[in-house]
């Protein structure tokens, strides 16, 4: 049965929640709208507004209230309703969130889930198609994932809501709609590896989100040139699981990385220097990345062309490949 | 155009009546004991069993007030790189300490030092933080009592997520005292005007939350008058939230100790969130690092020290009208006390263990990631190689 992503979040949701009492959602317009993209609809109704709490308008007032509710034995997951709208809560959580665990010398866990629709390719207005990853990364004592389809997204959030670190959770809303299968035993997607989604011996294509599928369609039309291609899809922005693409590195000496995100201080340029520092001699051409520019989010009738798109990562890969 | 005047940062509180709940700008803090050891009979401090132990109190005033100063001779001596003083709010900090049960929560900034000793969490600990040793200093669940918080504010949005935690646990408005509780959360004058202490004063009246938001306005924010922060005083802002706000005076240990109780007890019960504003005075500066007198008087500060908590009630204590037994030898006791606990902290500051280079990494995450092993590693063999050595 094929199960969209949204949906694939909404089963995990709610098999979290049966599965541990102290789990409760806190957000915006979470409640009996089941929130903006839907991923929590019905819950509400199954679990009662104590477990799935609508949120004044506030930010910081979700990620600050989840650590007192983290503080007092419950596993909030909260909902940031648009990539652009994380800002307010910053501050709790960087400077509270990410730190109480250290600051605790281990004494008290914060096992909160933030997360937040992330990503454009949808013709939407400002603050709304943004990629705030580096931000989080950035900050130790966070865990970042990013699912790209709807198993991974299942398992990482169960995994996520298991967890007893603060998690940063992704969705790419331009796949929101994707379907893929789903298989809720549990067990797959260890939350700190990246998934080889292609195997291949000329390239390795790196990605995460919602430029898997993008990736994926450059590797197939590469395949029909006759080169192989290896993806990868991190999954896990903080920590990287740099072993995966080191590992393929060796093998193909090409690397190619590709995000959403402006460039500088981006995801990609801490992959590239982890692999040029483990795979100097292995490496045939420089590590090129393929990424959203150092702009603010254009308006959406440019986004098109401004994303990395399928063209942009086959000319990226080319250029790698001829060099 | 209107030009208001910002009403001045309470100086010598103003004449008019008495009365718990502040109910206009002009309103004088609720008051008991007046400085000169007077305790005014009110119906409404507590009495019997609940009534605040007078001598309790003055002793855990004496000692928490050396506590603060002999940390700051340890800053002043290089064991400490920086203390922020209490002096001046300890009848503030005793009252709401004492008002505390068990089971209560509590939220502090990095300035309540005699609430921790209420508390009974060991002074010592609360110097690691200082001397450079830890980023916390204590477990938080052994005595309900939360780590400092250093950012201004953020604690209160922990405060209120704790009590929607309270409310789900069912630990409040069932009638059994040794089920209900409530969390105490405590912040300056500076953090009213913080986004997040306003978003949690709209939380926890939405929700009716069991917390208690006990402001210190000890009428400086660093060098910021509270005319910066305000045009009102600070209780009367609660009501335009939808919750109680009292305003006391804060150098009056029994009148914060009654307010506290009353406010936790309502917020026990299921009666939601109460806001004390504690009209005080930090006669120190902010920190050891701040400099006073490039912002205020010294004639202001002694004016305060005129009204200084312990003063007070150690009049009341050895006049003729206590009914609280304090004879000489109470007093010498103490002092004795103050001795022992000032040794303690000193021998007790410099022997706080140095974490090992390890220890940053070992808490980042509840299982250290490959990577961050890998730092680890590189950073131990860099230590190790480097001991006494350097380029």
């Amino acid at each position: 049965m094929s199960t969209a992503l949204a949906h694939a979040l909404n089963a995990g949701l709610r098999d979290a929640m049966k599965a541990d009492d102290k789990v409760v959602l806190i957000g915006q317009d979470i409640g009996q709208l089941g929130g903006v993209f839907r991923v929590t609809d019905g819950l509400r109704k199954e679990f009662g507004e104590d477990r799935v709490i609508t949120s004044p308008l506030g930010e910081a007032g979700i990620v600050g209230s989840a650590i007192g509710l983290a503080m007092a034995g419950y596993r909030p997951v909260c909902e940031i309703q648009f990539d652009g709208f994380v800002f307010p809560a910053m501050n709790q959580i960087v400077t509270q969130l990410a730190k109480y665990r250290h600051r605790s010398e281990g004494a008290v866990s914060l096992p909160v889930v933030v997360r937040i629709p992330v990503g454009g390719g949808i013709g939407a207005i400002e603050h709304h198609s943004e990629s705030p990853e580096a931000y989080f990364a950035h900050t130790p004592g966070l865990r970042v994932l990013c699912p790209s389809d709807s198993q991974d997204a299942y398992d990482l959030l169960r995994q996520a809501v298991r967890c007893d670190d603060p998690v940063i959770f992704l969705e790419p809303k331009r796949s929101y709609w994707a379907k893929g299968g789903v298989d809720r035993s549990g067990g797959a997607a260890d939350i700190e590896s990246a998934r080889i989604v292609r195997p291949g011996g000329d390239l390795t294509l790196v990605t995460y989100g919602a430029l898997v599928p993008v990736a994926m369609k450059a590797a197939g039309i590469l395949a029909e040139e006759g080169r192989s291609v290896e993806v990868i899809d991190l999954r896990s922005l903080s920590p990287i699981d740099d072993a995966t693409v080191v590992a393929s590195v060796r093998r193909t000496g090409r690397l190619v990385i590709a995000h959403e995100a402006a460039r500088t201080g981006g995801i990609a340029g801490e992959l590239t220097a982890r692999v040029q520092t483990q795979a100097f001699y292995e490496l045939e051409a420089p590590v090129l990345r393929v990424t959203g520019y150092d702009t603010p989010y254009p308006p959406s009738r440019l986004e098109e062309d401004w994303l990395p798109n399928v063209d942009r990562v086959l000319d990226a890969c080319d250029l790698s490949l001829t060099h | 155009m209107d030009v208001v005047e910002p009403i001045p940062a309470s100086g010598p509180p103003h004449t008019q009546r008495s009365t718990m709940t502040s109910a206009s700008s002009m309103t004088e803090p609720w008051s008991v004991l007046d400085p000169a050891g007077g305790l005014r009979q009110d119906s409404r401090v507590p009495t019997g069993a609940e009534a605040l132990d007078l001598g309790a109190a003055y002793r855990a005033m004496v000692l928490a007030r050396r506590v603060d100063t002999e940390a700051i001779a340890l800053q002043r001596q290089g064991e400490l790189g920086l203390w922020p003083s209490m002096l001046g709010q300890e009848g503030a900090q005793v009252g709401a300490g004492f008002a505390l049960r068990k089971r209560d929560v509590v939220f502090p900034t990095y300035r309540e030092h005699a609430v921790a000793w209420c508390l009974g969490v060991d002074p010592v600990h609360l110097l690691g933080l200082f001397r450079g040793t830890t980023l916390g200093g204590w477990d938080p669940r052994e005595r309900n009592f939360n780590l400092y918080t250093l950012v201004i504010g953020a604690q209160t949005l922990h405060a209120v997520g704790y009590a929607m935690g309270i409310v789900r646990d069912g630990d409040v408005g069932t009638g059994d005292p040794g089920r209900d509780r409530a969390v105490l959360v405590f912040l300056g004058d500076g953090a009213l005007s913080e986004g997040e202490t306003n978003e949690a004063f709209v939380w926890a009246a939405a929700q009716n939350l069991p917390v208690v938001f006990f402001c210190q306005n000890n009428q400086w924010a660093i060098s910021a008058p509270f005319s910066v922060q305000s045009r009102v005083p600070a209780a009367d802002r609660a009501s335009g939230f939808g919750f109680p706000g009292v305003r006391v005076d804060g150098n009056d240990v029994v009148a914060c100790h009654a307010a506290t109780h009353e406010a936790l007890a309502h917020a026990r019960a299921g009666g939601g969130p109460t806001f004390i504003e504690a009209v005080t005075y930090r006669r120190n500066p902010h920190t050891t690092s701040d400099d006073d007198l490039r912002y205020r008087s010294d004639s202001e500060n002694d004016d305060w020290a005129s009204r200084d908590p312990l003063d007070r009630l150690r009049a009341h204590l050895t006049g003729a009208g206590s009914s609280t037994e304090t004879d000489d030898a109470f007093l010498t006791e103490l002092e004795q006390e103050e001795q022992r606990l000032a040794e303690r902290l000193r021998s007790g500051c410099r022997t706080l263990p140095v974490p090992t280079p390890a220890t940053p990494f070992l808490h980042t995450l509840a299982t250290m990631p490959a990577g961050l092993e890998r730092q680890m590693t590189e950073h131990l063999a860099f230590v190790a190689a480097g001991e006494g050595e350097h380029r």
